[in-house]
């Protein structure tokens, strides 16, 4: 049998402690082990995105982090992240501006664009298109995407200046 | 008030309620995908489950001298290893070709190859594991040996037979195609103007991001077999596995779930899933095999390797008189089953020149084999190659006149009152509006000022281009496609509908989804012929044992014949439902309607009863109604487009460049797509497929290669290598539409899904010679990248 | 793929990683591993044991001391990018960031995993060069300094010894009146770069100063063009000056031909993007 190492991660707010063969990396972990499955595999070398998920807070590519390396960190995924809310206002941005079809990118492309929601909130749409160009859609064609995240931003700004006054 | 039920929906002159028809409605299944809840093969667990992997051949076309399966068998987690003998005795080989591509050949494949492999990444062997990594780890025990055979790479080499693939074929020609109008060389004799040019296509692929899956699951007690398939046709698939692997068709199930992309990759047999299918019989216990991305760019078909010469003859004053084309391309060393790897090249004969009005056409066709990966239908097949050579060849003839490319195709293109028209390669045009579409196009975006501004920044040294691209599209299509060569593909589909007790609506359709939004569109067009609100209804879609027997989706053929389906199972619903309303209310059926899930007065609108209860009383107080009456809330309908043996659409397509000529890198300012496929159910999910079709396009135009060394290495078979379009060198697509139903049914919808595709590489083509046209250089193979713009300019 | 099997060890002193490292010649460091697990999801190592360094003290952090700003080889592509310090005393790393990948490969990626790999279109070993860091590597026997102009050998080849490991990079400060200027060409958004050019100088009433100009994509390894420099070097960039430079740059630069493009047509591009470079350094 592989050897195993005791590994611990916060996922979704749950602390889950596993016996994790060093060589899985944390998609791999989450879908096999977890049984969450919302995360997706599309190409294992860290090219296409669809593994996009939020390590600590910063989004990273599953593929490309050992299930052991998450050890004593926190992992949210788009389950998670949609039960909580979090990415309620973007997708329901997403859902009226049909920004996906198949639906296998959208995992990762919403923790993109959720990031750059948060951190660059007077993004252009050269700017957006420039975030968003580590995420792979083969069927939108990237312009619904970028209009969904647009209103997104143009939503959170009106927020903002409805929280000001 | 309206005459929904009676009439089609682009009957003029009458006010039919359209409901949902046409309207931009967010699709209800998006939902589950926006959270991660959606159900793809990969995601799916059963208890028990094994992982094939595959043992490939290195080499483009070696002898299999021996093959040693021993050692991997006893690593650990190893359930079972076959080589392509053992699984020959449970799933029997395939030849693909059909019968109106006359005389195409192709020799026998098996699930997995015996004895020889004819490209890179074919499979010799299968290793069954509890996890895909034991599967994996065990590869490196396989003991083989390997005599290298002669490789055939390059398509004129192939043509000459320099060394035959298949010596029993006595060539490595698969099939090849004349056709000629008669006369087209005193034509070209006698014509003011003509110009050839030869346009390069190179060989690329699909690249869905979910990559191949399949999960097949024997019942050894039923000598049943269900399989969860990743595919665009479970009907197809279903008569497949029947056939192959000697089980009746009935015990024969198969379920797409959520499928991650397809654009025509998935709706071909591929031998490693016939051989996954066949490994479950023999384990008796589900297996899933699920291709890695570099498993998928060795081994999902590749498509569109193409070169073309093609010749124009036209008149002085700009009328095109004839078109002449040589087309030869080379595919993998079998044709791939079951609609062969001739279709692609066929189209190319049928397509070429296809909104212009000239008469003489002579084309010539070759298909020849090569050792590497098979190629099959991908998109828009052939239409990419049609129209990019003849726009291409279009815009060489304009120039070479002096006239300006949208007034030379003005002048040439079919006019709008011609219809019906046959064309000269025998292809018939319902109706088009290319001349709708050409003025829409040139308004929206504002082509004179474009052209203004082109001029003024050419003289500060900045290049733009503008190119166009008028196209025919194929969709819809009847048997004519694949059934009158034998293949049992089915052209028609069908769909049930049921009113439940509680009032809600079940739709079953045997058209199939992978996300370009056919159960939301299904769910809109019942909606509105039913008269209920569109939360009521519920689309099932792609499982065999539940769903009517169809095509599923390939061609474009989704929203106008399953659609179709729908409306006319909708209508008839609808009339059983105000049968019982009448009994119920004791009123004149006439006298009623279904309006917002309630039956109405059908001219007051006040409601007399809603749905719910109407169900109630159906099912469970059927007591009541009068003796000799019976509900029928359950109705099927089946739709097989009949008059056109394909229903044709037009569109046009413009693109927009800057191009550096100091780096030859191009910059996509923005595009345009104006497309007519007749009744647009749902704009917004039109336009989205259009607008992925278009990106395709433009990847294949500026990207996508698969490309091969001359020993038949596929060099860059990794998403780092082989590039696909991502959204920072995308342009905005605006597109907007021109709606000319069929009359061919109710719904009057065409198809759209391919013609995004079938435009952009000839329009991104046109806008970079355009941009390159005061230096004197032309580019016309693709994709064009920026070293080969910089070889055209002379700067390398 | 997935990646064959291995053992795992994070240590948590600098002393536990060289024990580790002697104890097996099969050991790969693994710092941000976004390289080194591409590579192994592609089965193209089997090492015995990840030795995973992220935990080590002392190797991450960015700050200035004496007259260098230090980067610590631990230290993320994204925190070099949002930097103040860097955005400071070496702006041309917080232009070159922008290009690295995409921001999730940013998040983790490290700057001294990306110079121990050497891949020769990398953007950081062209920033260093140009900069004219030191490397610090750090080994059982304590610490050296080399420049990172000596550093890079050749492809995916470094001065790096067995039981070595980058520890820093510490970059000389320029001081205010310095601009730098980074130019990549690249087919798509975060590829790696067809051609670069990381370069710096000191306007001096138009003409350019200490001139430094290091390419990436244009050899096996980043080279300085020390003959373009000098064609350029004290002068205006006129359009005789640029073009004396990109002439040079023939016997500077030693492209690789791939599936980008040739050898020549990388020789082309880089010329025009010395020729870019210089004019966005004087303007």
């Amino acid at each position: 049998m592989e050897a195993t190492i005791q590994t611990t991660i916060t996922v979704n707010g749950a602390a889950v402690t596993r016996a994790v063969p060093a060589r899985q990396h944390l998609i791999d972990f989450l879908r096999e082990t977890l049984g969450l499955t919302g995360s997706h595999v599309g190409c294992e070398h860290g090219v296409c995105g669809a593994c996009t998920i939020r390590v600590d807070g910063e989004i990273v590519r599953g593929c490309l982090m050992l299930a052991v390396q998450a050890h004593g960190r926190k992992v949210d995924t788009i389950e998670g992240l949609s039960d909580s809310g979090e990415l309620a206002e973007l997708q329901r941005c997403f859902h009226e501006h049909n920004a996906l079809q198949c639906g296998f990118c959208t995992p990762g492309m919403l923790l993109a664009a959720h990031d750059l929601v948060r951190t660059r909130p007077d993004a252009t749409r050269d700017e957006i298109r420039a975030y968003m160009s580590g995420n792979y859609c083969r069927c939108t064609g990237y312009h619904a995407i970028v209009d969904a995240v647009q209103e997104a931003l143009g939503r959170q700004e009106q927020k903002r200046r409805g929280a000001k006054k | 008030m309206n005459a929904r039920a009676e009439l089609p929906l682009h009957a003029p002159g009458t006010q039919v309620d359209k409901g949902y028809i046409g309207q931009s409605v967010p699709r209800p299944n998006a939902k589950r995908l926006l959270q991660g809840r959606g159900a793809f093969v990969d995601d799916l667990r059963f208890p028990r489950l094994a992982h094939v992997v595959f043992f490939r051949s290195p080499y483009a076309h070696a002898r299999v001298k021996k093959l040693d399966l021993t050692k991997a068998a006893r690593q650990p987690g190893v359930i079972a290893c076959f080589d392509g003998r053992a699984v020959a005795e449970y799933c029997t080989p395939w030849v693909a070709v059909l019968g109106h591509l006359k005389g195409i050949k192709s020799a026998a494949q098996y699930a997995i190859a015996i004895e020889r492999a004819c490209w890179q990444g074919e499979a010799v062997a299968a290793i069954v594991a509890e996890t895909r990594e034991q599967g994996e780890d065990a590869l490196g025990h396989v003991v083989a040996e390997w005599e290298e055979l002669p490789v055939v790479t390059d398509m004129e080499d192939a043509l000459s037979n320099r060394y035959v693939i298949h010596p029993d074929l006595g060539d490595n020609v698969c099939f090849r195609r004349e056709f000629d109008t008669g006369g087209v060389d005193d034509v070209f004799a006698d014509a003011d103007v003509v110009v050839e040019e030869t346009y390069v296509f190179g060989r690329h692929t699909g690249v869905c991001l979910e990559p191949r899956a399949i999960l097949a699951d024997y019942n050894a007690a039923e000598h049943s077999l269900t399989v969860y398939h990743s595919t665009q046709a479970p009907n197809m698939m279903q008569d497949i596995f029947s056939r192959h692997l000697g089980i009746p068709e009935a015990n024969v199930r198969v379920v797409c779930k959520d499928v991650g992309g397809s654009y025509g990759i998935k709706v071909h047999v591929y031998a490693d899933e016939m051989a996954t299918a066949a490994i479950s019989v023999m384990l008796r216990r589900p297996v899933k095999f699920i291709a890695d991305r570099l498993e998928s760019f060795l081994t999902d078909i590749h498509a569109r390797e193409h070169k073309a010469k093609v010749r124009l003859a036209c008149t002085k004053s700009g009328d095109i008189l004839a078109f002449d084309l040589d087309d030869l391309t080379a595919i993998g060393p079998y044709s791939v089953y079951p609609r062969t790897s001739g279709i692609e090249g066929n189209q190319v004969v049928n397509l070429t020149g296809g909104p212009y009005k000239h008469q003489k056409y002579r084309a010539k066709m070759h298909v020849v084999f090569t050792n590497k990966n098979v190629t099959c239908q991908y998109r828009a097949v052939g239409h990419p190659i049609a129209v990019a050579l003849t726009e291409g060849i279009v815009d060489l003839a304009a120039a070479k006149l002096g006239m300006d490319p949208a007034e030379f195709r003005r002048r040439n293109l079919i006019a709008d009152d011609a219809y019906p028209y046959t064309f000269p390669s025998g292809i018939k045009f319902e109706k088009l509006s290319h001349h709708k579409c050409l003025d829409r196009l040139l308004a929206l975006m504002d082509y004179k000022k474009l052209r203004a501004e082109q001029a003024e920044l050419r003289k500060k040294g900045v290049q733009r281009g503008i190119g166009l691209a008028a196209m025919i599209e194929v969709t819809n299509p009847s048997p004519a496609f694949y059934g009158v060569g034998g293949a049992r593909i089915s052209a028609q589909d069908g769909a049930t509908l049921r009113l439940e007790p509680t009032g809600m609506v079940t739709v079953l359709c045997s058209v199939t989804e992978q996300g370009q939004g056919t159960d939301g569109i299904f769910a809109q067009i019942a909606a509105s012929a039913l008269g209920v609100t569109m939360d009521k209804v519920r689309v099932i879609t792609g499982d065999t044992a539940v769903t009517p027997y169809g095509g599923g989706t390939w061609a474009s053929r989704g929203a106008g014949i399953g659609g179709e389906a729908v409306l006319q199972a909708g209508r008839a619903l609808r009339s059983n439902i105000l049968d019982i309303a009448a009994v119920v209310l004791e009123m004149d059926k006439a006298e009623l309607d279904i309006v917002g899930n309630e039956i109405v007065n059908r001219l007051s609108l006040e409601s007399k009863l809603a749905l719910s209860e109407l169900g109630r009383i159906a099912y469970f107080r059927p007591d009541t109604l009068p003796l000799k009456f019976q509900s029928e809330l359950t109705v099927t309908r089946h739709y097989t487009p009949r008059e056109y043996g394909f229903t044709f659409t037009n569109g046009i397509q413009a693109s927009y460049v800057e191009v550096d000529p100091d780096t030859g890198f191009v910059r996509l300012l923005k595009h345009w797509c104006v497309e007519d496929c007749g009744t647009v159910i749902n704009p917004m999910l039109v336009d989205e497929q259009i607008r992925g079709g278009v990106v395709q396009g433009i990847g294949a135009a500026l990207f996508e290669e698969c490309v091969y060394d001359d020993a038949g290495q596929l060099l860059n078979g990794t998403l780092a290598d082989y590039l696909v379009p991502m959204s920072g060198e995308m342009p905005d697509i605006v597109c907007a539409h021109i709606e000319t139903p069929t009359k061919q049914s109710q719904l009057g919808a065409k198809g759209a899904g391919e013609a995004g595709t079938a435009g952009a590489p000839g329009a991104v083509m046109n806008a970079i010679n355009d941009a390159l046209a005061p230096f004197g250089a032309r580019v016309t193979a693709q994709p064009f990248t920026p070293e080969r713009i910089l070889k055209a300019l002379g700067k390398v | 793929m997935k990646a064959p099997s291995f053992a795992y060890a994070k240590p948590r002193s600098l002393e536990e990683v060289f024990v580790l490292l002697r104890r097996t010649d099969d050991a790969k460091v693994l710092a941000g591993g976004q390289t080194l697990l591409a590579t192994l999801n592609m089965r193209l190592w089997s090492p015995a044991v990840l030795v995973d360094i992220t935990g080590v003290p002392g190797l991450a952090g960015i700050a200035v001391r004496e007259n260098v700003l230090r980067v610590g080889a631990l230290t993320r592509h994204r925190e070099i990018e949002r930097s103040r310090e860097v955005a400071e005393h070496a702006p041309l790393l917080a232009q070159a960031a922008p290009h690295i990948a995409h921001v999730a490969i940013r998040n983790v990626g490290t700057i001294g995993g990306s110079l121990a790999h050497a891949d020769p279109a990398a953007e950081w070993p062209a920033c260093c060069v140009a900069l004219d860091a030191d490397v610090v590597i750090a080994s059982r026997s304590g610490e050296r300094r080399i420049k990172a102009r000596d550093f890079f050998k050749g492809l995916f080849e470094t001065a790096l010894g067995e039981g070595e490991l980058v520890a820093a990079v510490e970059f000389p400060l320029l001081g205010a009146g310095y601009r730098s200027a980074f130019l990549e060409l690249a087919r798509r958004h975060g590829d790696y770069a067809m051609v670069g050019v990381a370069a710096a100088a000191r306007p001096a009433g138009g003409a350019l100063v200490d001139l430094r100009l290091a390419f990436l994509g244009a050899g096996t390894t980043p080279i300085l063009a020390r003959n373009a420099m000098a064609a350029a070097e004290g002068k205006k960039p006129s359009p005789d000056t640029i073009a004396a430079a990109q002439g040079a740059l023939e016997r500077d630069l030693a492209p690789i031909g791939d599936l980008n493009g040739s050898p020549a047509t990388k020789l082309h591009l880089a010329r025009v993007l010395c020729g870019r470079a210089l004019a966005q350094l004087a303007a």
